[in-house]
Formats: structure tokens, sequence, C-alpha cells
């Protein structure tokens, strides 16, 4: 048994720690190590494409994890208010967010999308007073849409958990001593759910960090850090690769890290156990 | 006229789920609408779409029939092979593992799997290409080994990474387990080995179909995996719609393969919950 479970964590880590590796590999050679350097994230630093890619990756995650966060903690505190019914409708689109594969919210964002920008940009250009009308596109918002659909998702499972947990005497106390519904939430629910609404941002910025395959339909000519790393794959395995897919491991695991953390303590806080 | 308490606090709900129903309708309600009505229409003369009314495209689907075929062959026993690996590894985090480790082992396992997969995959691609085991097989006198782009690099690719997935609510239901049932069963002199026929495993089992589900559903839509360790020769239905809206740009076939997909992914989705519904009450699985 112990053997099994020891092979298991080797299997899990012995890859990721290859890759680490090698991307200190002095040489090209990428079967060989022969010697410890860090040039190869010098080189993968000071190329531009990577720093616009990686950029627009921040950008996105950041922006569309905020939306997701805001948003989700939103719904998920208007969902207890809702009667039964209108309830399942909207649990029902929640779980298909999360259910339907990242490939197809990624077609029909992209068919919906492109279908909408053919009757509208004709539209502007026909009002537009001036020379150059704007032209609606796919970029940064098309792919911030369609990472906050799963996202928000996400976030709101995460804070209706939380607050299921809650006891409803604490808030009906509340009320009893005369708090305003506004001062309740503030002082009561807030600090109570903040933890899980930090947490399910960090996922929400980790999953749209790291997501490939919906971004790859509608992110029009922007390039986000794991299109640039999956194009450079296709080029072939480099250590510059090496070295970019350990900084995008590390970013990843750090985000993961702190998420987890703040999950923990709320468990360990509430007496009530999950 | 001031607002009685039931309207006000209509208002506050309504102000609460706006923002999220007009995203849930605008990104996922409106997109999916158009992708049933570019499934029933043509392809224009440069690609993309001309409204029609016609179901030539799903008349169409069996030239994409290898796709459909290796997915619903790969994808369920992908996830077979997960529970194989999973199911010891998480008996042993809940039951044999020391308490003061536990958190570090579970926490271990789960890591993995919020990391890039793109990456994750990636080393795969680096260990078994050419430069990696195949290059050592030679130096001992084994040539010419093919392990990338074969259906076995893509299974490996899934087990590695969806394990984790398949782990946690396996963990998570054999965690919860009443220990005085496996001392009962030990009491009333069965073997344990019987005990864990018995007792164990059938208690286990909401766990291990929540993580089969899981693990089927996600790798219906999967691209990344046999793109990178399948190299073309070995496709999902994800890799032809890329294929089909990015390269060749025959919207409305892929559409028509897109509508399809869900339908799978709800079928397993509905079986799935009629079993978890057989064997007991639902349950949540813990992601995080």
């Amino acid at each position: 048994m112990r053997a099994l479970i020891t092979a298991v964590y080797l299997f899990l880590y012995a890859p990721i720690a290859l890759v680490v590796l090698f991307s200190f590999n002095a040489g090209r050679n990428a079967s060989e190590f022969t010697g410890f350097s860090v040039e190869w994230y010098g080189k993968a630093l000071a190329n531009p494409f990577l720093i616009t890619a990686l950029q627009n990756s921040l950008i996105i995650a950041l922006v569309s994890a905020t939306l997701a966060a805001v948003f989700g903690t939103m719904a998920a505190l208007g969902l207890e208010r809702l009667g039964s019914r209108a309830r399942a409708v909207f649990d029902g689109l929640l779980a298909a967010a999360i259910v339907v594969p990242g490939v197809v919210i990624g077609i029909a964002t992209l068919v919906a999308l492109v279908a909408v920008f053919g009757a509208i940009n004709p539209a502007i250009a026909a009002i537009w007073p001036g020379e150059r009308p704007p032209q609606l596109g796919l970029g940064y918002g098309s792919i911030i849409a369609a990472h906050g659909l799963f996202t928000m998702a996400l976030v709101t499972m995460i804070v209706k958990a939380r607050i299921a947990t809650l006891g409803r005497d604490i808030v009906e106390a509340s009320a009893d001593l005369y708090a305003t519904p506004l001062t309740t939430f503030r002082d009561i629910v807030l600090p109570q759910i903040l933890p899980s609404v930090l947490a399910g941002f960090l996922l929400a910025f980790t999953f749209s960090f790291d997501d490939f395959i919906v971004a790859f339909f509608v992110a029009g000519s922007k390039t986000t850090l794991p299109i640039y790393v999956f194009a450079s794959i296709r080029r072939g395995v480099t250590p510059e690769v090496n070295a970019i897919a350990t900084m995008v491991l590390v970013a990843s695991l750090l985000l993961i890290l702190i998420a987890r953390l703040l999950m923990r303590e709320k468990t360990r806080k509430s007496p009530a156990g999950e | 006229m001031p607002l009685t308490m039931t309207t006000k606090r209509r208002l506050v709900t309504a102000a609460l789920l706006a923002p999220a129903s007009a995203w849930l309708f605008v990104f996922l309600v409106l997109p999916f609408i158009a992708m049933v009505v570019f499934s029933v229409g043509e392809r224009g003369p440069a690609g993309g779409y001309q409204a029609a009314f016609t179901f030539a495209q799903y008349a169409n689907l069996p030239a994409r029939s290898a796709a459909y075929w290796n997915t619903l062959m790969l994808a369920p026993a992908g996830a077979f092979l997960c529970l194989l690996v999973a199911y010891p590894t998480a008996y042993y985090l809940a039951v044999k593992a020391s308490p003061r480790h536990r958190l570090l082992l579970v926490s271990l396992v789960v890591v993995p799997f919020w990391t890039s997969l793109l990456v994750r995959t990636y080393a795969w691609m680096y260990i078994l290409g050419s430069r990696g085991i195949p290059n050592l097989l030679d130096m001992i006198g084994i040539a010419d080994v093919r392990l990338l782009n074969t259906p076995g690099a893509v299974l490996l690719g899934i087990v590695y990474g969806y394990l984790p997935l398949m782990i946690m609510p396996i963990y998570v239901s054999l965690e919860k387990l009443d220990r005085r049932l496996l001392e009962a069963s030990a009491d009333l002199g069965a073997k344990p080995l019987s005990t864990f026929f018995s007792v164990t495993l059938p208690l286990s089992l909401p766990g291990v179909m929540t993580g089969v589900a899981l693990v089927t559903i996600l790798l219906l839509g999967e691209y990344l995996i046999p793109q990178l360790l399948g190299g073309g020769k070995v496709f999902f239905i994800g890799n032809a719609l890329v294929d089909l809206f990015l390269q060749s740009r025959n919207w409305p076939f892929g559409s028509a393969i897109a509508v399809t997909l869900v339908a799978i992914v709800v079928v397993v989705l509905m079986v799935a919950m009629r079993i978890a519904w057989r064997i007991s009450g639902t349950r949540q699985v813990d992601l995080v």
C-alpha cells in the first residue's frame, strides 16, 4: 500500500519536476542536463510576445475574476431569498455553465458574438458621422465574458455552500437588536463569507489564467499566455518553453495555495464543520 | 409613497440577481440558441454561415465518426483507468494515513488539478517524445519505440490530468464512513477483505459514481490531451470542433457537432444522476 501511494505521488509530481529541472539546463539538448543556468529565463523574459501575452492574461484574469467574485457573491446572497421554483431554474443555469464543456462555451460565444457584431457593425457605420466608424470585435471583452460565465457560477457555488452553513439565528438576533439589514450584512454576514469569496476569486483567477480552450475560440487576434505556450509547443520543445512553463506553474501554484489556506481558515473557524 | 417591506425585499433580491442573470442569459442561453440556429444553416461560399433551415449538417455527422468513436471509447476507458489508480489512493488517504499528515497529503493531490493542464500535458510530451523515454530505451539497445501519438499516450495523459478530480470525491465518501461499522463488521467475524467488499466499497459508491461522472463529462469535451499526446492521430470531438471552427471554417457543421456533444453530456449526466439516486442520496463534491 505504501509503495503504491509513493508511486502515485511520484507519478503526480515527477513530470512537473522534470520540466522545472530542464528549464535550468544550460544546453539546448532536451534529453541531457549539461549544467545549471538561468539563461532561458532571461531569454523568455526578454521576448516581447511573451510579455504581451502575459499582460493580456493578467488583465483578463483580474477583470473576469473580479466580476465573477462580485456578481457570484451577489447571486449567492440573492438565491437564498428566492422562491424554490425560481431558484431551481437559476441553479440549473449555473450547473449548465459549469458542466457544458469549455470547447462548447468557446464555440457558442464565438458564433453568437460574430452574429451580433455582423448585425451591429454596419448599423454603427451607417449612423457614424466621422470617417472611420468603430468596429466591435473579439478580444478582451469576449474572453472576459466567456471566462466569467464559468467562474461566476463557480463563485456562486462556493459562496452558496458557505452561506448554507451560517446559522439563521445569528442574523435574526442581529435584526432583533435593531440592526438594519445593511448593518447586519456588513457586520455579521460579510465577515463570515469573505474567506469563501476570496477563495472563489483566486480560483476564478487561476482558471482564467490557465484556460486555453475557451480563449482559443474567442480571443480574436489577442494572445493569452496559454495560447502563446501552446503555439510555442507546436513550434518545438525548447528550454525556453520549459522556463515559461515553470513560471506558469509557480504562478498558479501560489494562487491555489493561498486559496486553500483561505478555505481552511473558514472550516477551522466554524465549529459546524464544512 | 413609501415602499412596503415586501416590495423593498423583492427589489433587493432582484438587484442582487440581476448581473448574474444577465450574464447567464447573454453569454450562455443566447449563445446556445445561436449555436442551434447555426447548426441548421448552410456553409457560406467563403466559409462561415449562411441562413437556411436544413438538417444536412446533422445528416453529415457520420463523416466525423472517428472523432465520436475515439471520444466515446477513450473517455470512459480513461475514467475507468483513473478510478483504478484513484480508489486505492483515496482509501489510503482516508483510512490508513495518519491524521497528522492527512491534510498535507490531500493538498498534494488537489493542487496539481488547479495548475495548468497545458503545462502538465506538455511534460508528458517531453517524457514520451523521441528525446525522452524512447531515447533512454535506445541507449540500452531497444530501438524505435514510439510512445507519443498513440492511444496509450492519450490514456496516460488522461489519467495524469484527471487523477486528482477522481480521488477527491472518493476520498470524501470514504472519510465520512462511520468507523464503527468497520469495527462491528470485524467483531462479527468478517475478514478484512470481506468487510471491505460488503461494507466499505458499497458505502463509497456515491463518491465513485461522482468521480466517474465528473471525469467522463470533462473528458467528453477534451481537446488538449489528444492534441498534444495524440498528435492528430488520436483525435476527440473537441479536436474536430477546433478544426471545423478555426481551420476549415465550416461553422454550421461544427455547430451541429457541438450540439450533439452537449446532448451526449446531458445523457451521461442524467444516467449518472439516475444511478446516484439509486445508490443513495446525492452528495456534494469538494472540488477545492
